[in-house]
């Protein structure tokens, strides 16, 4: 920007500032609205591999012979994978961190870097705008299939539960987001991160507990998981619902998911000042 | 010189062209070994994780752990076949019809569903057939079990019945976007689907599974694509009607497909300027 309006002050005031993003936030709303059919029918879709997985699950407890799994009913099995299905709604970033590395190698990240906005914020206030919209297309096909399968669930947890489901979810989505933004900061010093985020796409398909509940993991591979920030994208909202997680246990995990979120929001901040650094503006 | 072109030799070429191409990237082309071979690594964790929790898929269905992995494996040969000779060129087809490429396919003097259907090989793919064939001797092995003559000659039989079945709904699909001008939608539909082929028919039970197990049998046939190989070398017994029936419902699938694909071509508008 070459100049800004020799009227307004610079630093511009907190309500100029406040209209600004607001703006940004109407833009990418409206952006993403273009394509709300294709969301509703894409939405519905993605529950079809629940069906195998109802049907996969009540075959494997008929043969077990014994009602539970890891601490978990079939009845809990079940409403587990929903309830992932709520979760990685919320952390899943699709193209974030591709999106970033490509705007390092292409040269479009220049206009955030002379533009007086912050970036990160930006591409923030773009996937509140996104998750948005995509949740209040959402909500039809989400609704249909939880009031299907009302039958899988134990009943509505406690008030005091399902206020930690939802800070666990929002926490869900920071961590996602400055998780998947970091990896994509990388690129100012590969270039090129996709076999990176391939990678990282494996380790959160299988340890995120998208694919089954990470209680189920033996000895060493439990730990791992444990020390790792993956579980809070998707094993950790299901199981506060489910009531898996208590008391004490609870406020430690929400902690610790604190924790990660602020950790990661640190780590994109500086990796994106050591890379604006070393930055030589490829493209045009 | 005859007026046909020898559609052997034409694959041949496309085959050699297309790892030509993939050897030229060579770095490239083990990363995508090393990528798909992960992948099946870690849902081959996920089952024997659930084997160290049940003895068996399903209560007397016979789909012990070793008996599931040649089942994997079979999942694993059909798919990694569909991948490496038809998924590439399945993917680009809406695409050439979108941007109006397509005029370059209809002129060549060979038949168009050929060209459109065969001409990219993806070689990485094969990695995963090489994992499948790798897990089925080593499941075979752990049973302690020889399958009989006939059923190593069937075996590979029903493997290209599966293949064929999987093609023709992957270029039915395909041949939609004429009239959709783009598709992907249905390209997750194509995955959703298939998705239901992945395991044993006998967990589709009960209220639900039995019109589910029905309609993935005799209307949409992806049941048949990975259970009838499958069955032939675990339960050779059970599995005779049902591969009787895989032949007619291969042959339909095929002619299907080219129906709808010929239907299509006549549907085209070109799009190009």
């Amino acid at each position: 920007m070459a100049s800004h309006p020799s009227t307004s002050a610079w630093p511009p005031s907190p309500a100029a500032r406040l209209r600004t993003w607001w703006t940004i936030l109407r833009i990418c709303l409206e952006e993403r609205l273009v394509y709300r059919g294709d969301f509703a029918l894409g939405t519905l879709m993605r529950f079809l591999p629940i069906v195998t997985q109802i049907f996969l699950w009540s075959a494997i407890f008929a043969a077990a012979g014994h009602d539970s799994i890891a601490g978990y009913s079939y009845h809990d099995f079940v409403a587990y994978y929903l309830l992932t299905m709520v979760s990685r709604a919320f952390s899943s970033m699709p193209n974030l961190a591709s999106g970033i590395a490509l705007s390092i190698r292409d040269g479009t990240i220049k206009k955030f870097l002379i533009q007086p906005i912050d970036m990160i914020a930006f591409l923030l206030l773009n996937r509140v705008a996104h998750k948005a919209v995509y949740y209040s297309v959402a909500i039809g096909p989400f609704a249909l299939v939880f009031y299907l399968c009302r039958g899988f669930f134990p009943g509505w947890p406690g008030a005091m539960t399902l206020l930690a489901f939802a800070a666990s979810l929002v926490m869900s989505f920071l961590l996602g987001f400055f998780l998947e933004a970091t990896i994509g900061m990388i690129g100012f010093w590969f270039l090129e991160v996709s076999s990176l985020l391939f990678v990282y796409m494996l380790f959160n398909f299988f340890f995120s507990g998208h694919m089954f509940p990470i209680d189920m993991l033996p000895g060493i591979w439990r730990t791992l998981v444990e020390l790792l920030p993956l579980k809070y994208l998707a094993y950790f909202p299901a199981a506060v619902f489910l009531g898996k997680v208590q008391g004490a246990e609870l406020a430690r995990g929400l902690a610790v998911q604190l924790f990660w979120v602020v950790a990661f929001a640190a780590t994109v901040r500086t990796a994106m000042r050591l890379g604006v650094r070393r930055y030589s503006a490829y493209g045009g | 010189m005859s007026n046909h072109p020898s559609y052997g030799r034409v694959f041949l070429t496309f085959a050699r062209n297309s790892l030509v191409r993939d050897m030229t990237f060579r770095a490239n082309f083990v990363i995508e070994c090393v990528s798909s071979l992960s992948w099946v690594l870690m849902n081959l964790g996920f089952y024997v994780l659930i084997f160290r929790y049940t003895p068996m898929i399903g209560k007397g269905t016979g789909w012990g752990q070793y008996q599931f992995f040649i089942f994997l494996a079979t999942t694993l040969l059909v798919t990694s076949l569909v991948q490496t000779f038809f998924m590439p060129n399945a993917e680009e087809f809406s695409e050439l019809i979108r941007r109006g490429d397509l005029d370059f396919a209809l002129l060549k003097p060979i038949d168009t569903q050929f060209l459109i259907s065969l001409h990219r090989v993806n070689w990485s793919s094969l990695a995963n057939f090489a994992f499948g064939l790798l897990l089925l001797g080593f499941s075979l092995y752990q049973l302690a079990y020889w399958p009989s003559l006939w059923q190593w000659v069937s075996y590979p039989i029903y493997l290209a019945c599966g293949v064929a079945i999987m093609y023709s709904l992957m270029i039915s699909m395909a041949a939609v976007s004429v009239w959709m001008g783009r598709n992907q939608s249905l390209y997750n539909f194509w995955f959703y689907i298939t998705n239901f082929s992945r395991y044993p028919m006998e967990i589709y039970r009960g209220a639900w599974g039995d019109p589910l197990r029905w309609t993935f049998t005799f209307v949409i046939p992806v049941l048949i694509v990975v259970n009838v190989p499958a069955r032939l070398m675990v339960k050779p017994l059970e599995a005779r009607t049902l591969a009787a029936f895989a032949v007619v419902y291969t042959v339909m699938s095929l002619a299907f497909s080219r129906w709808v694909f010929s239907r299509a071509l006549r549907s085209y508008r070109s799009a190009s300027s």
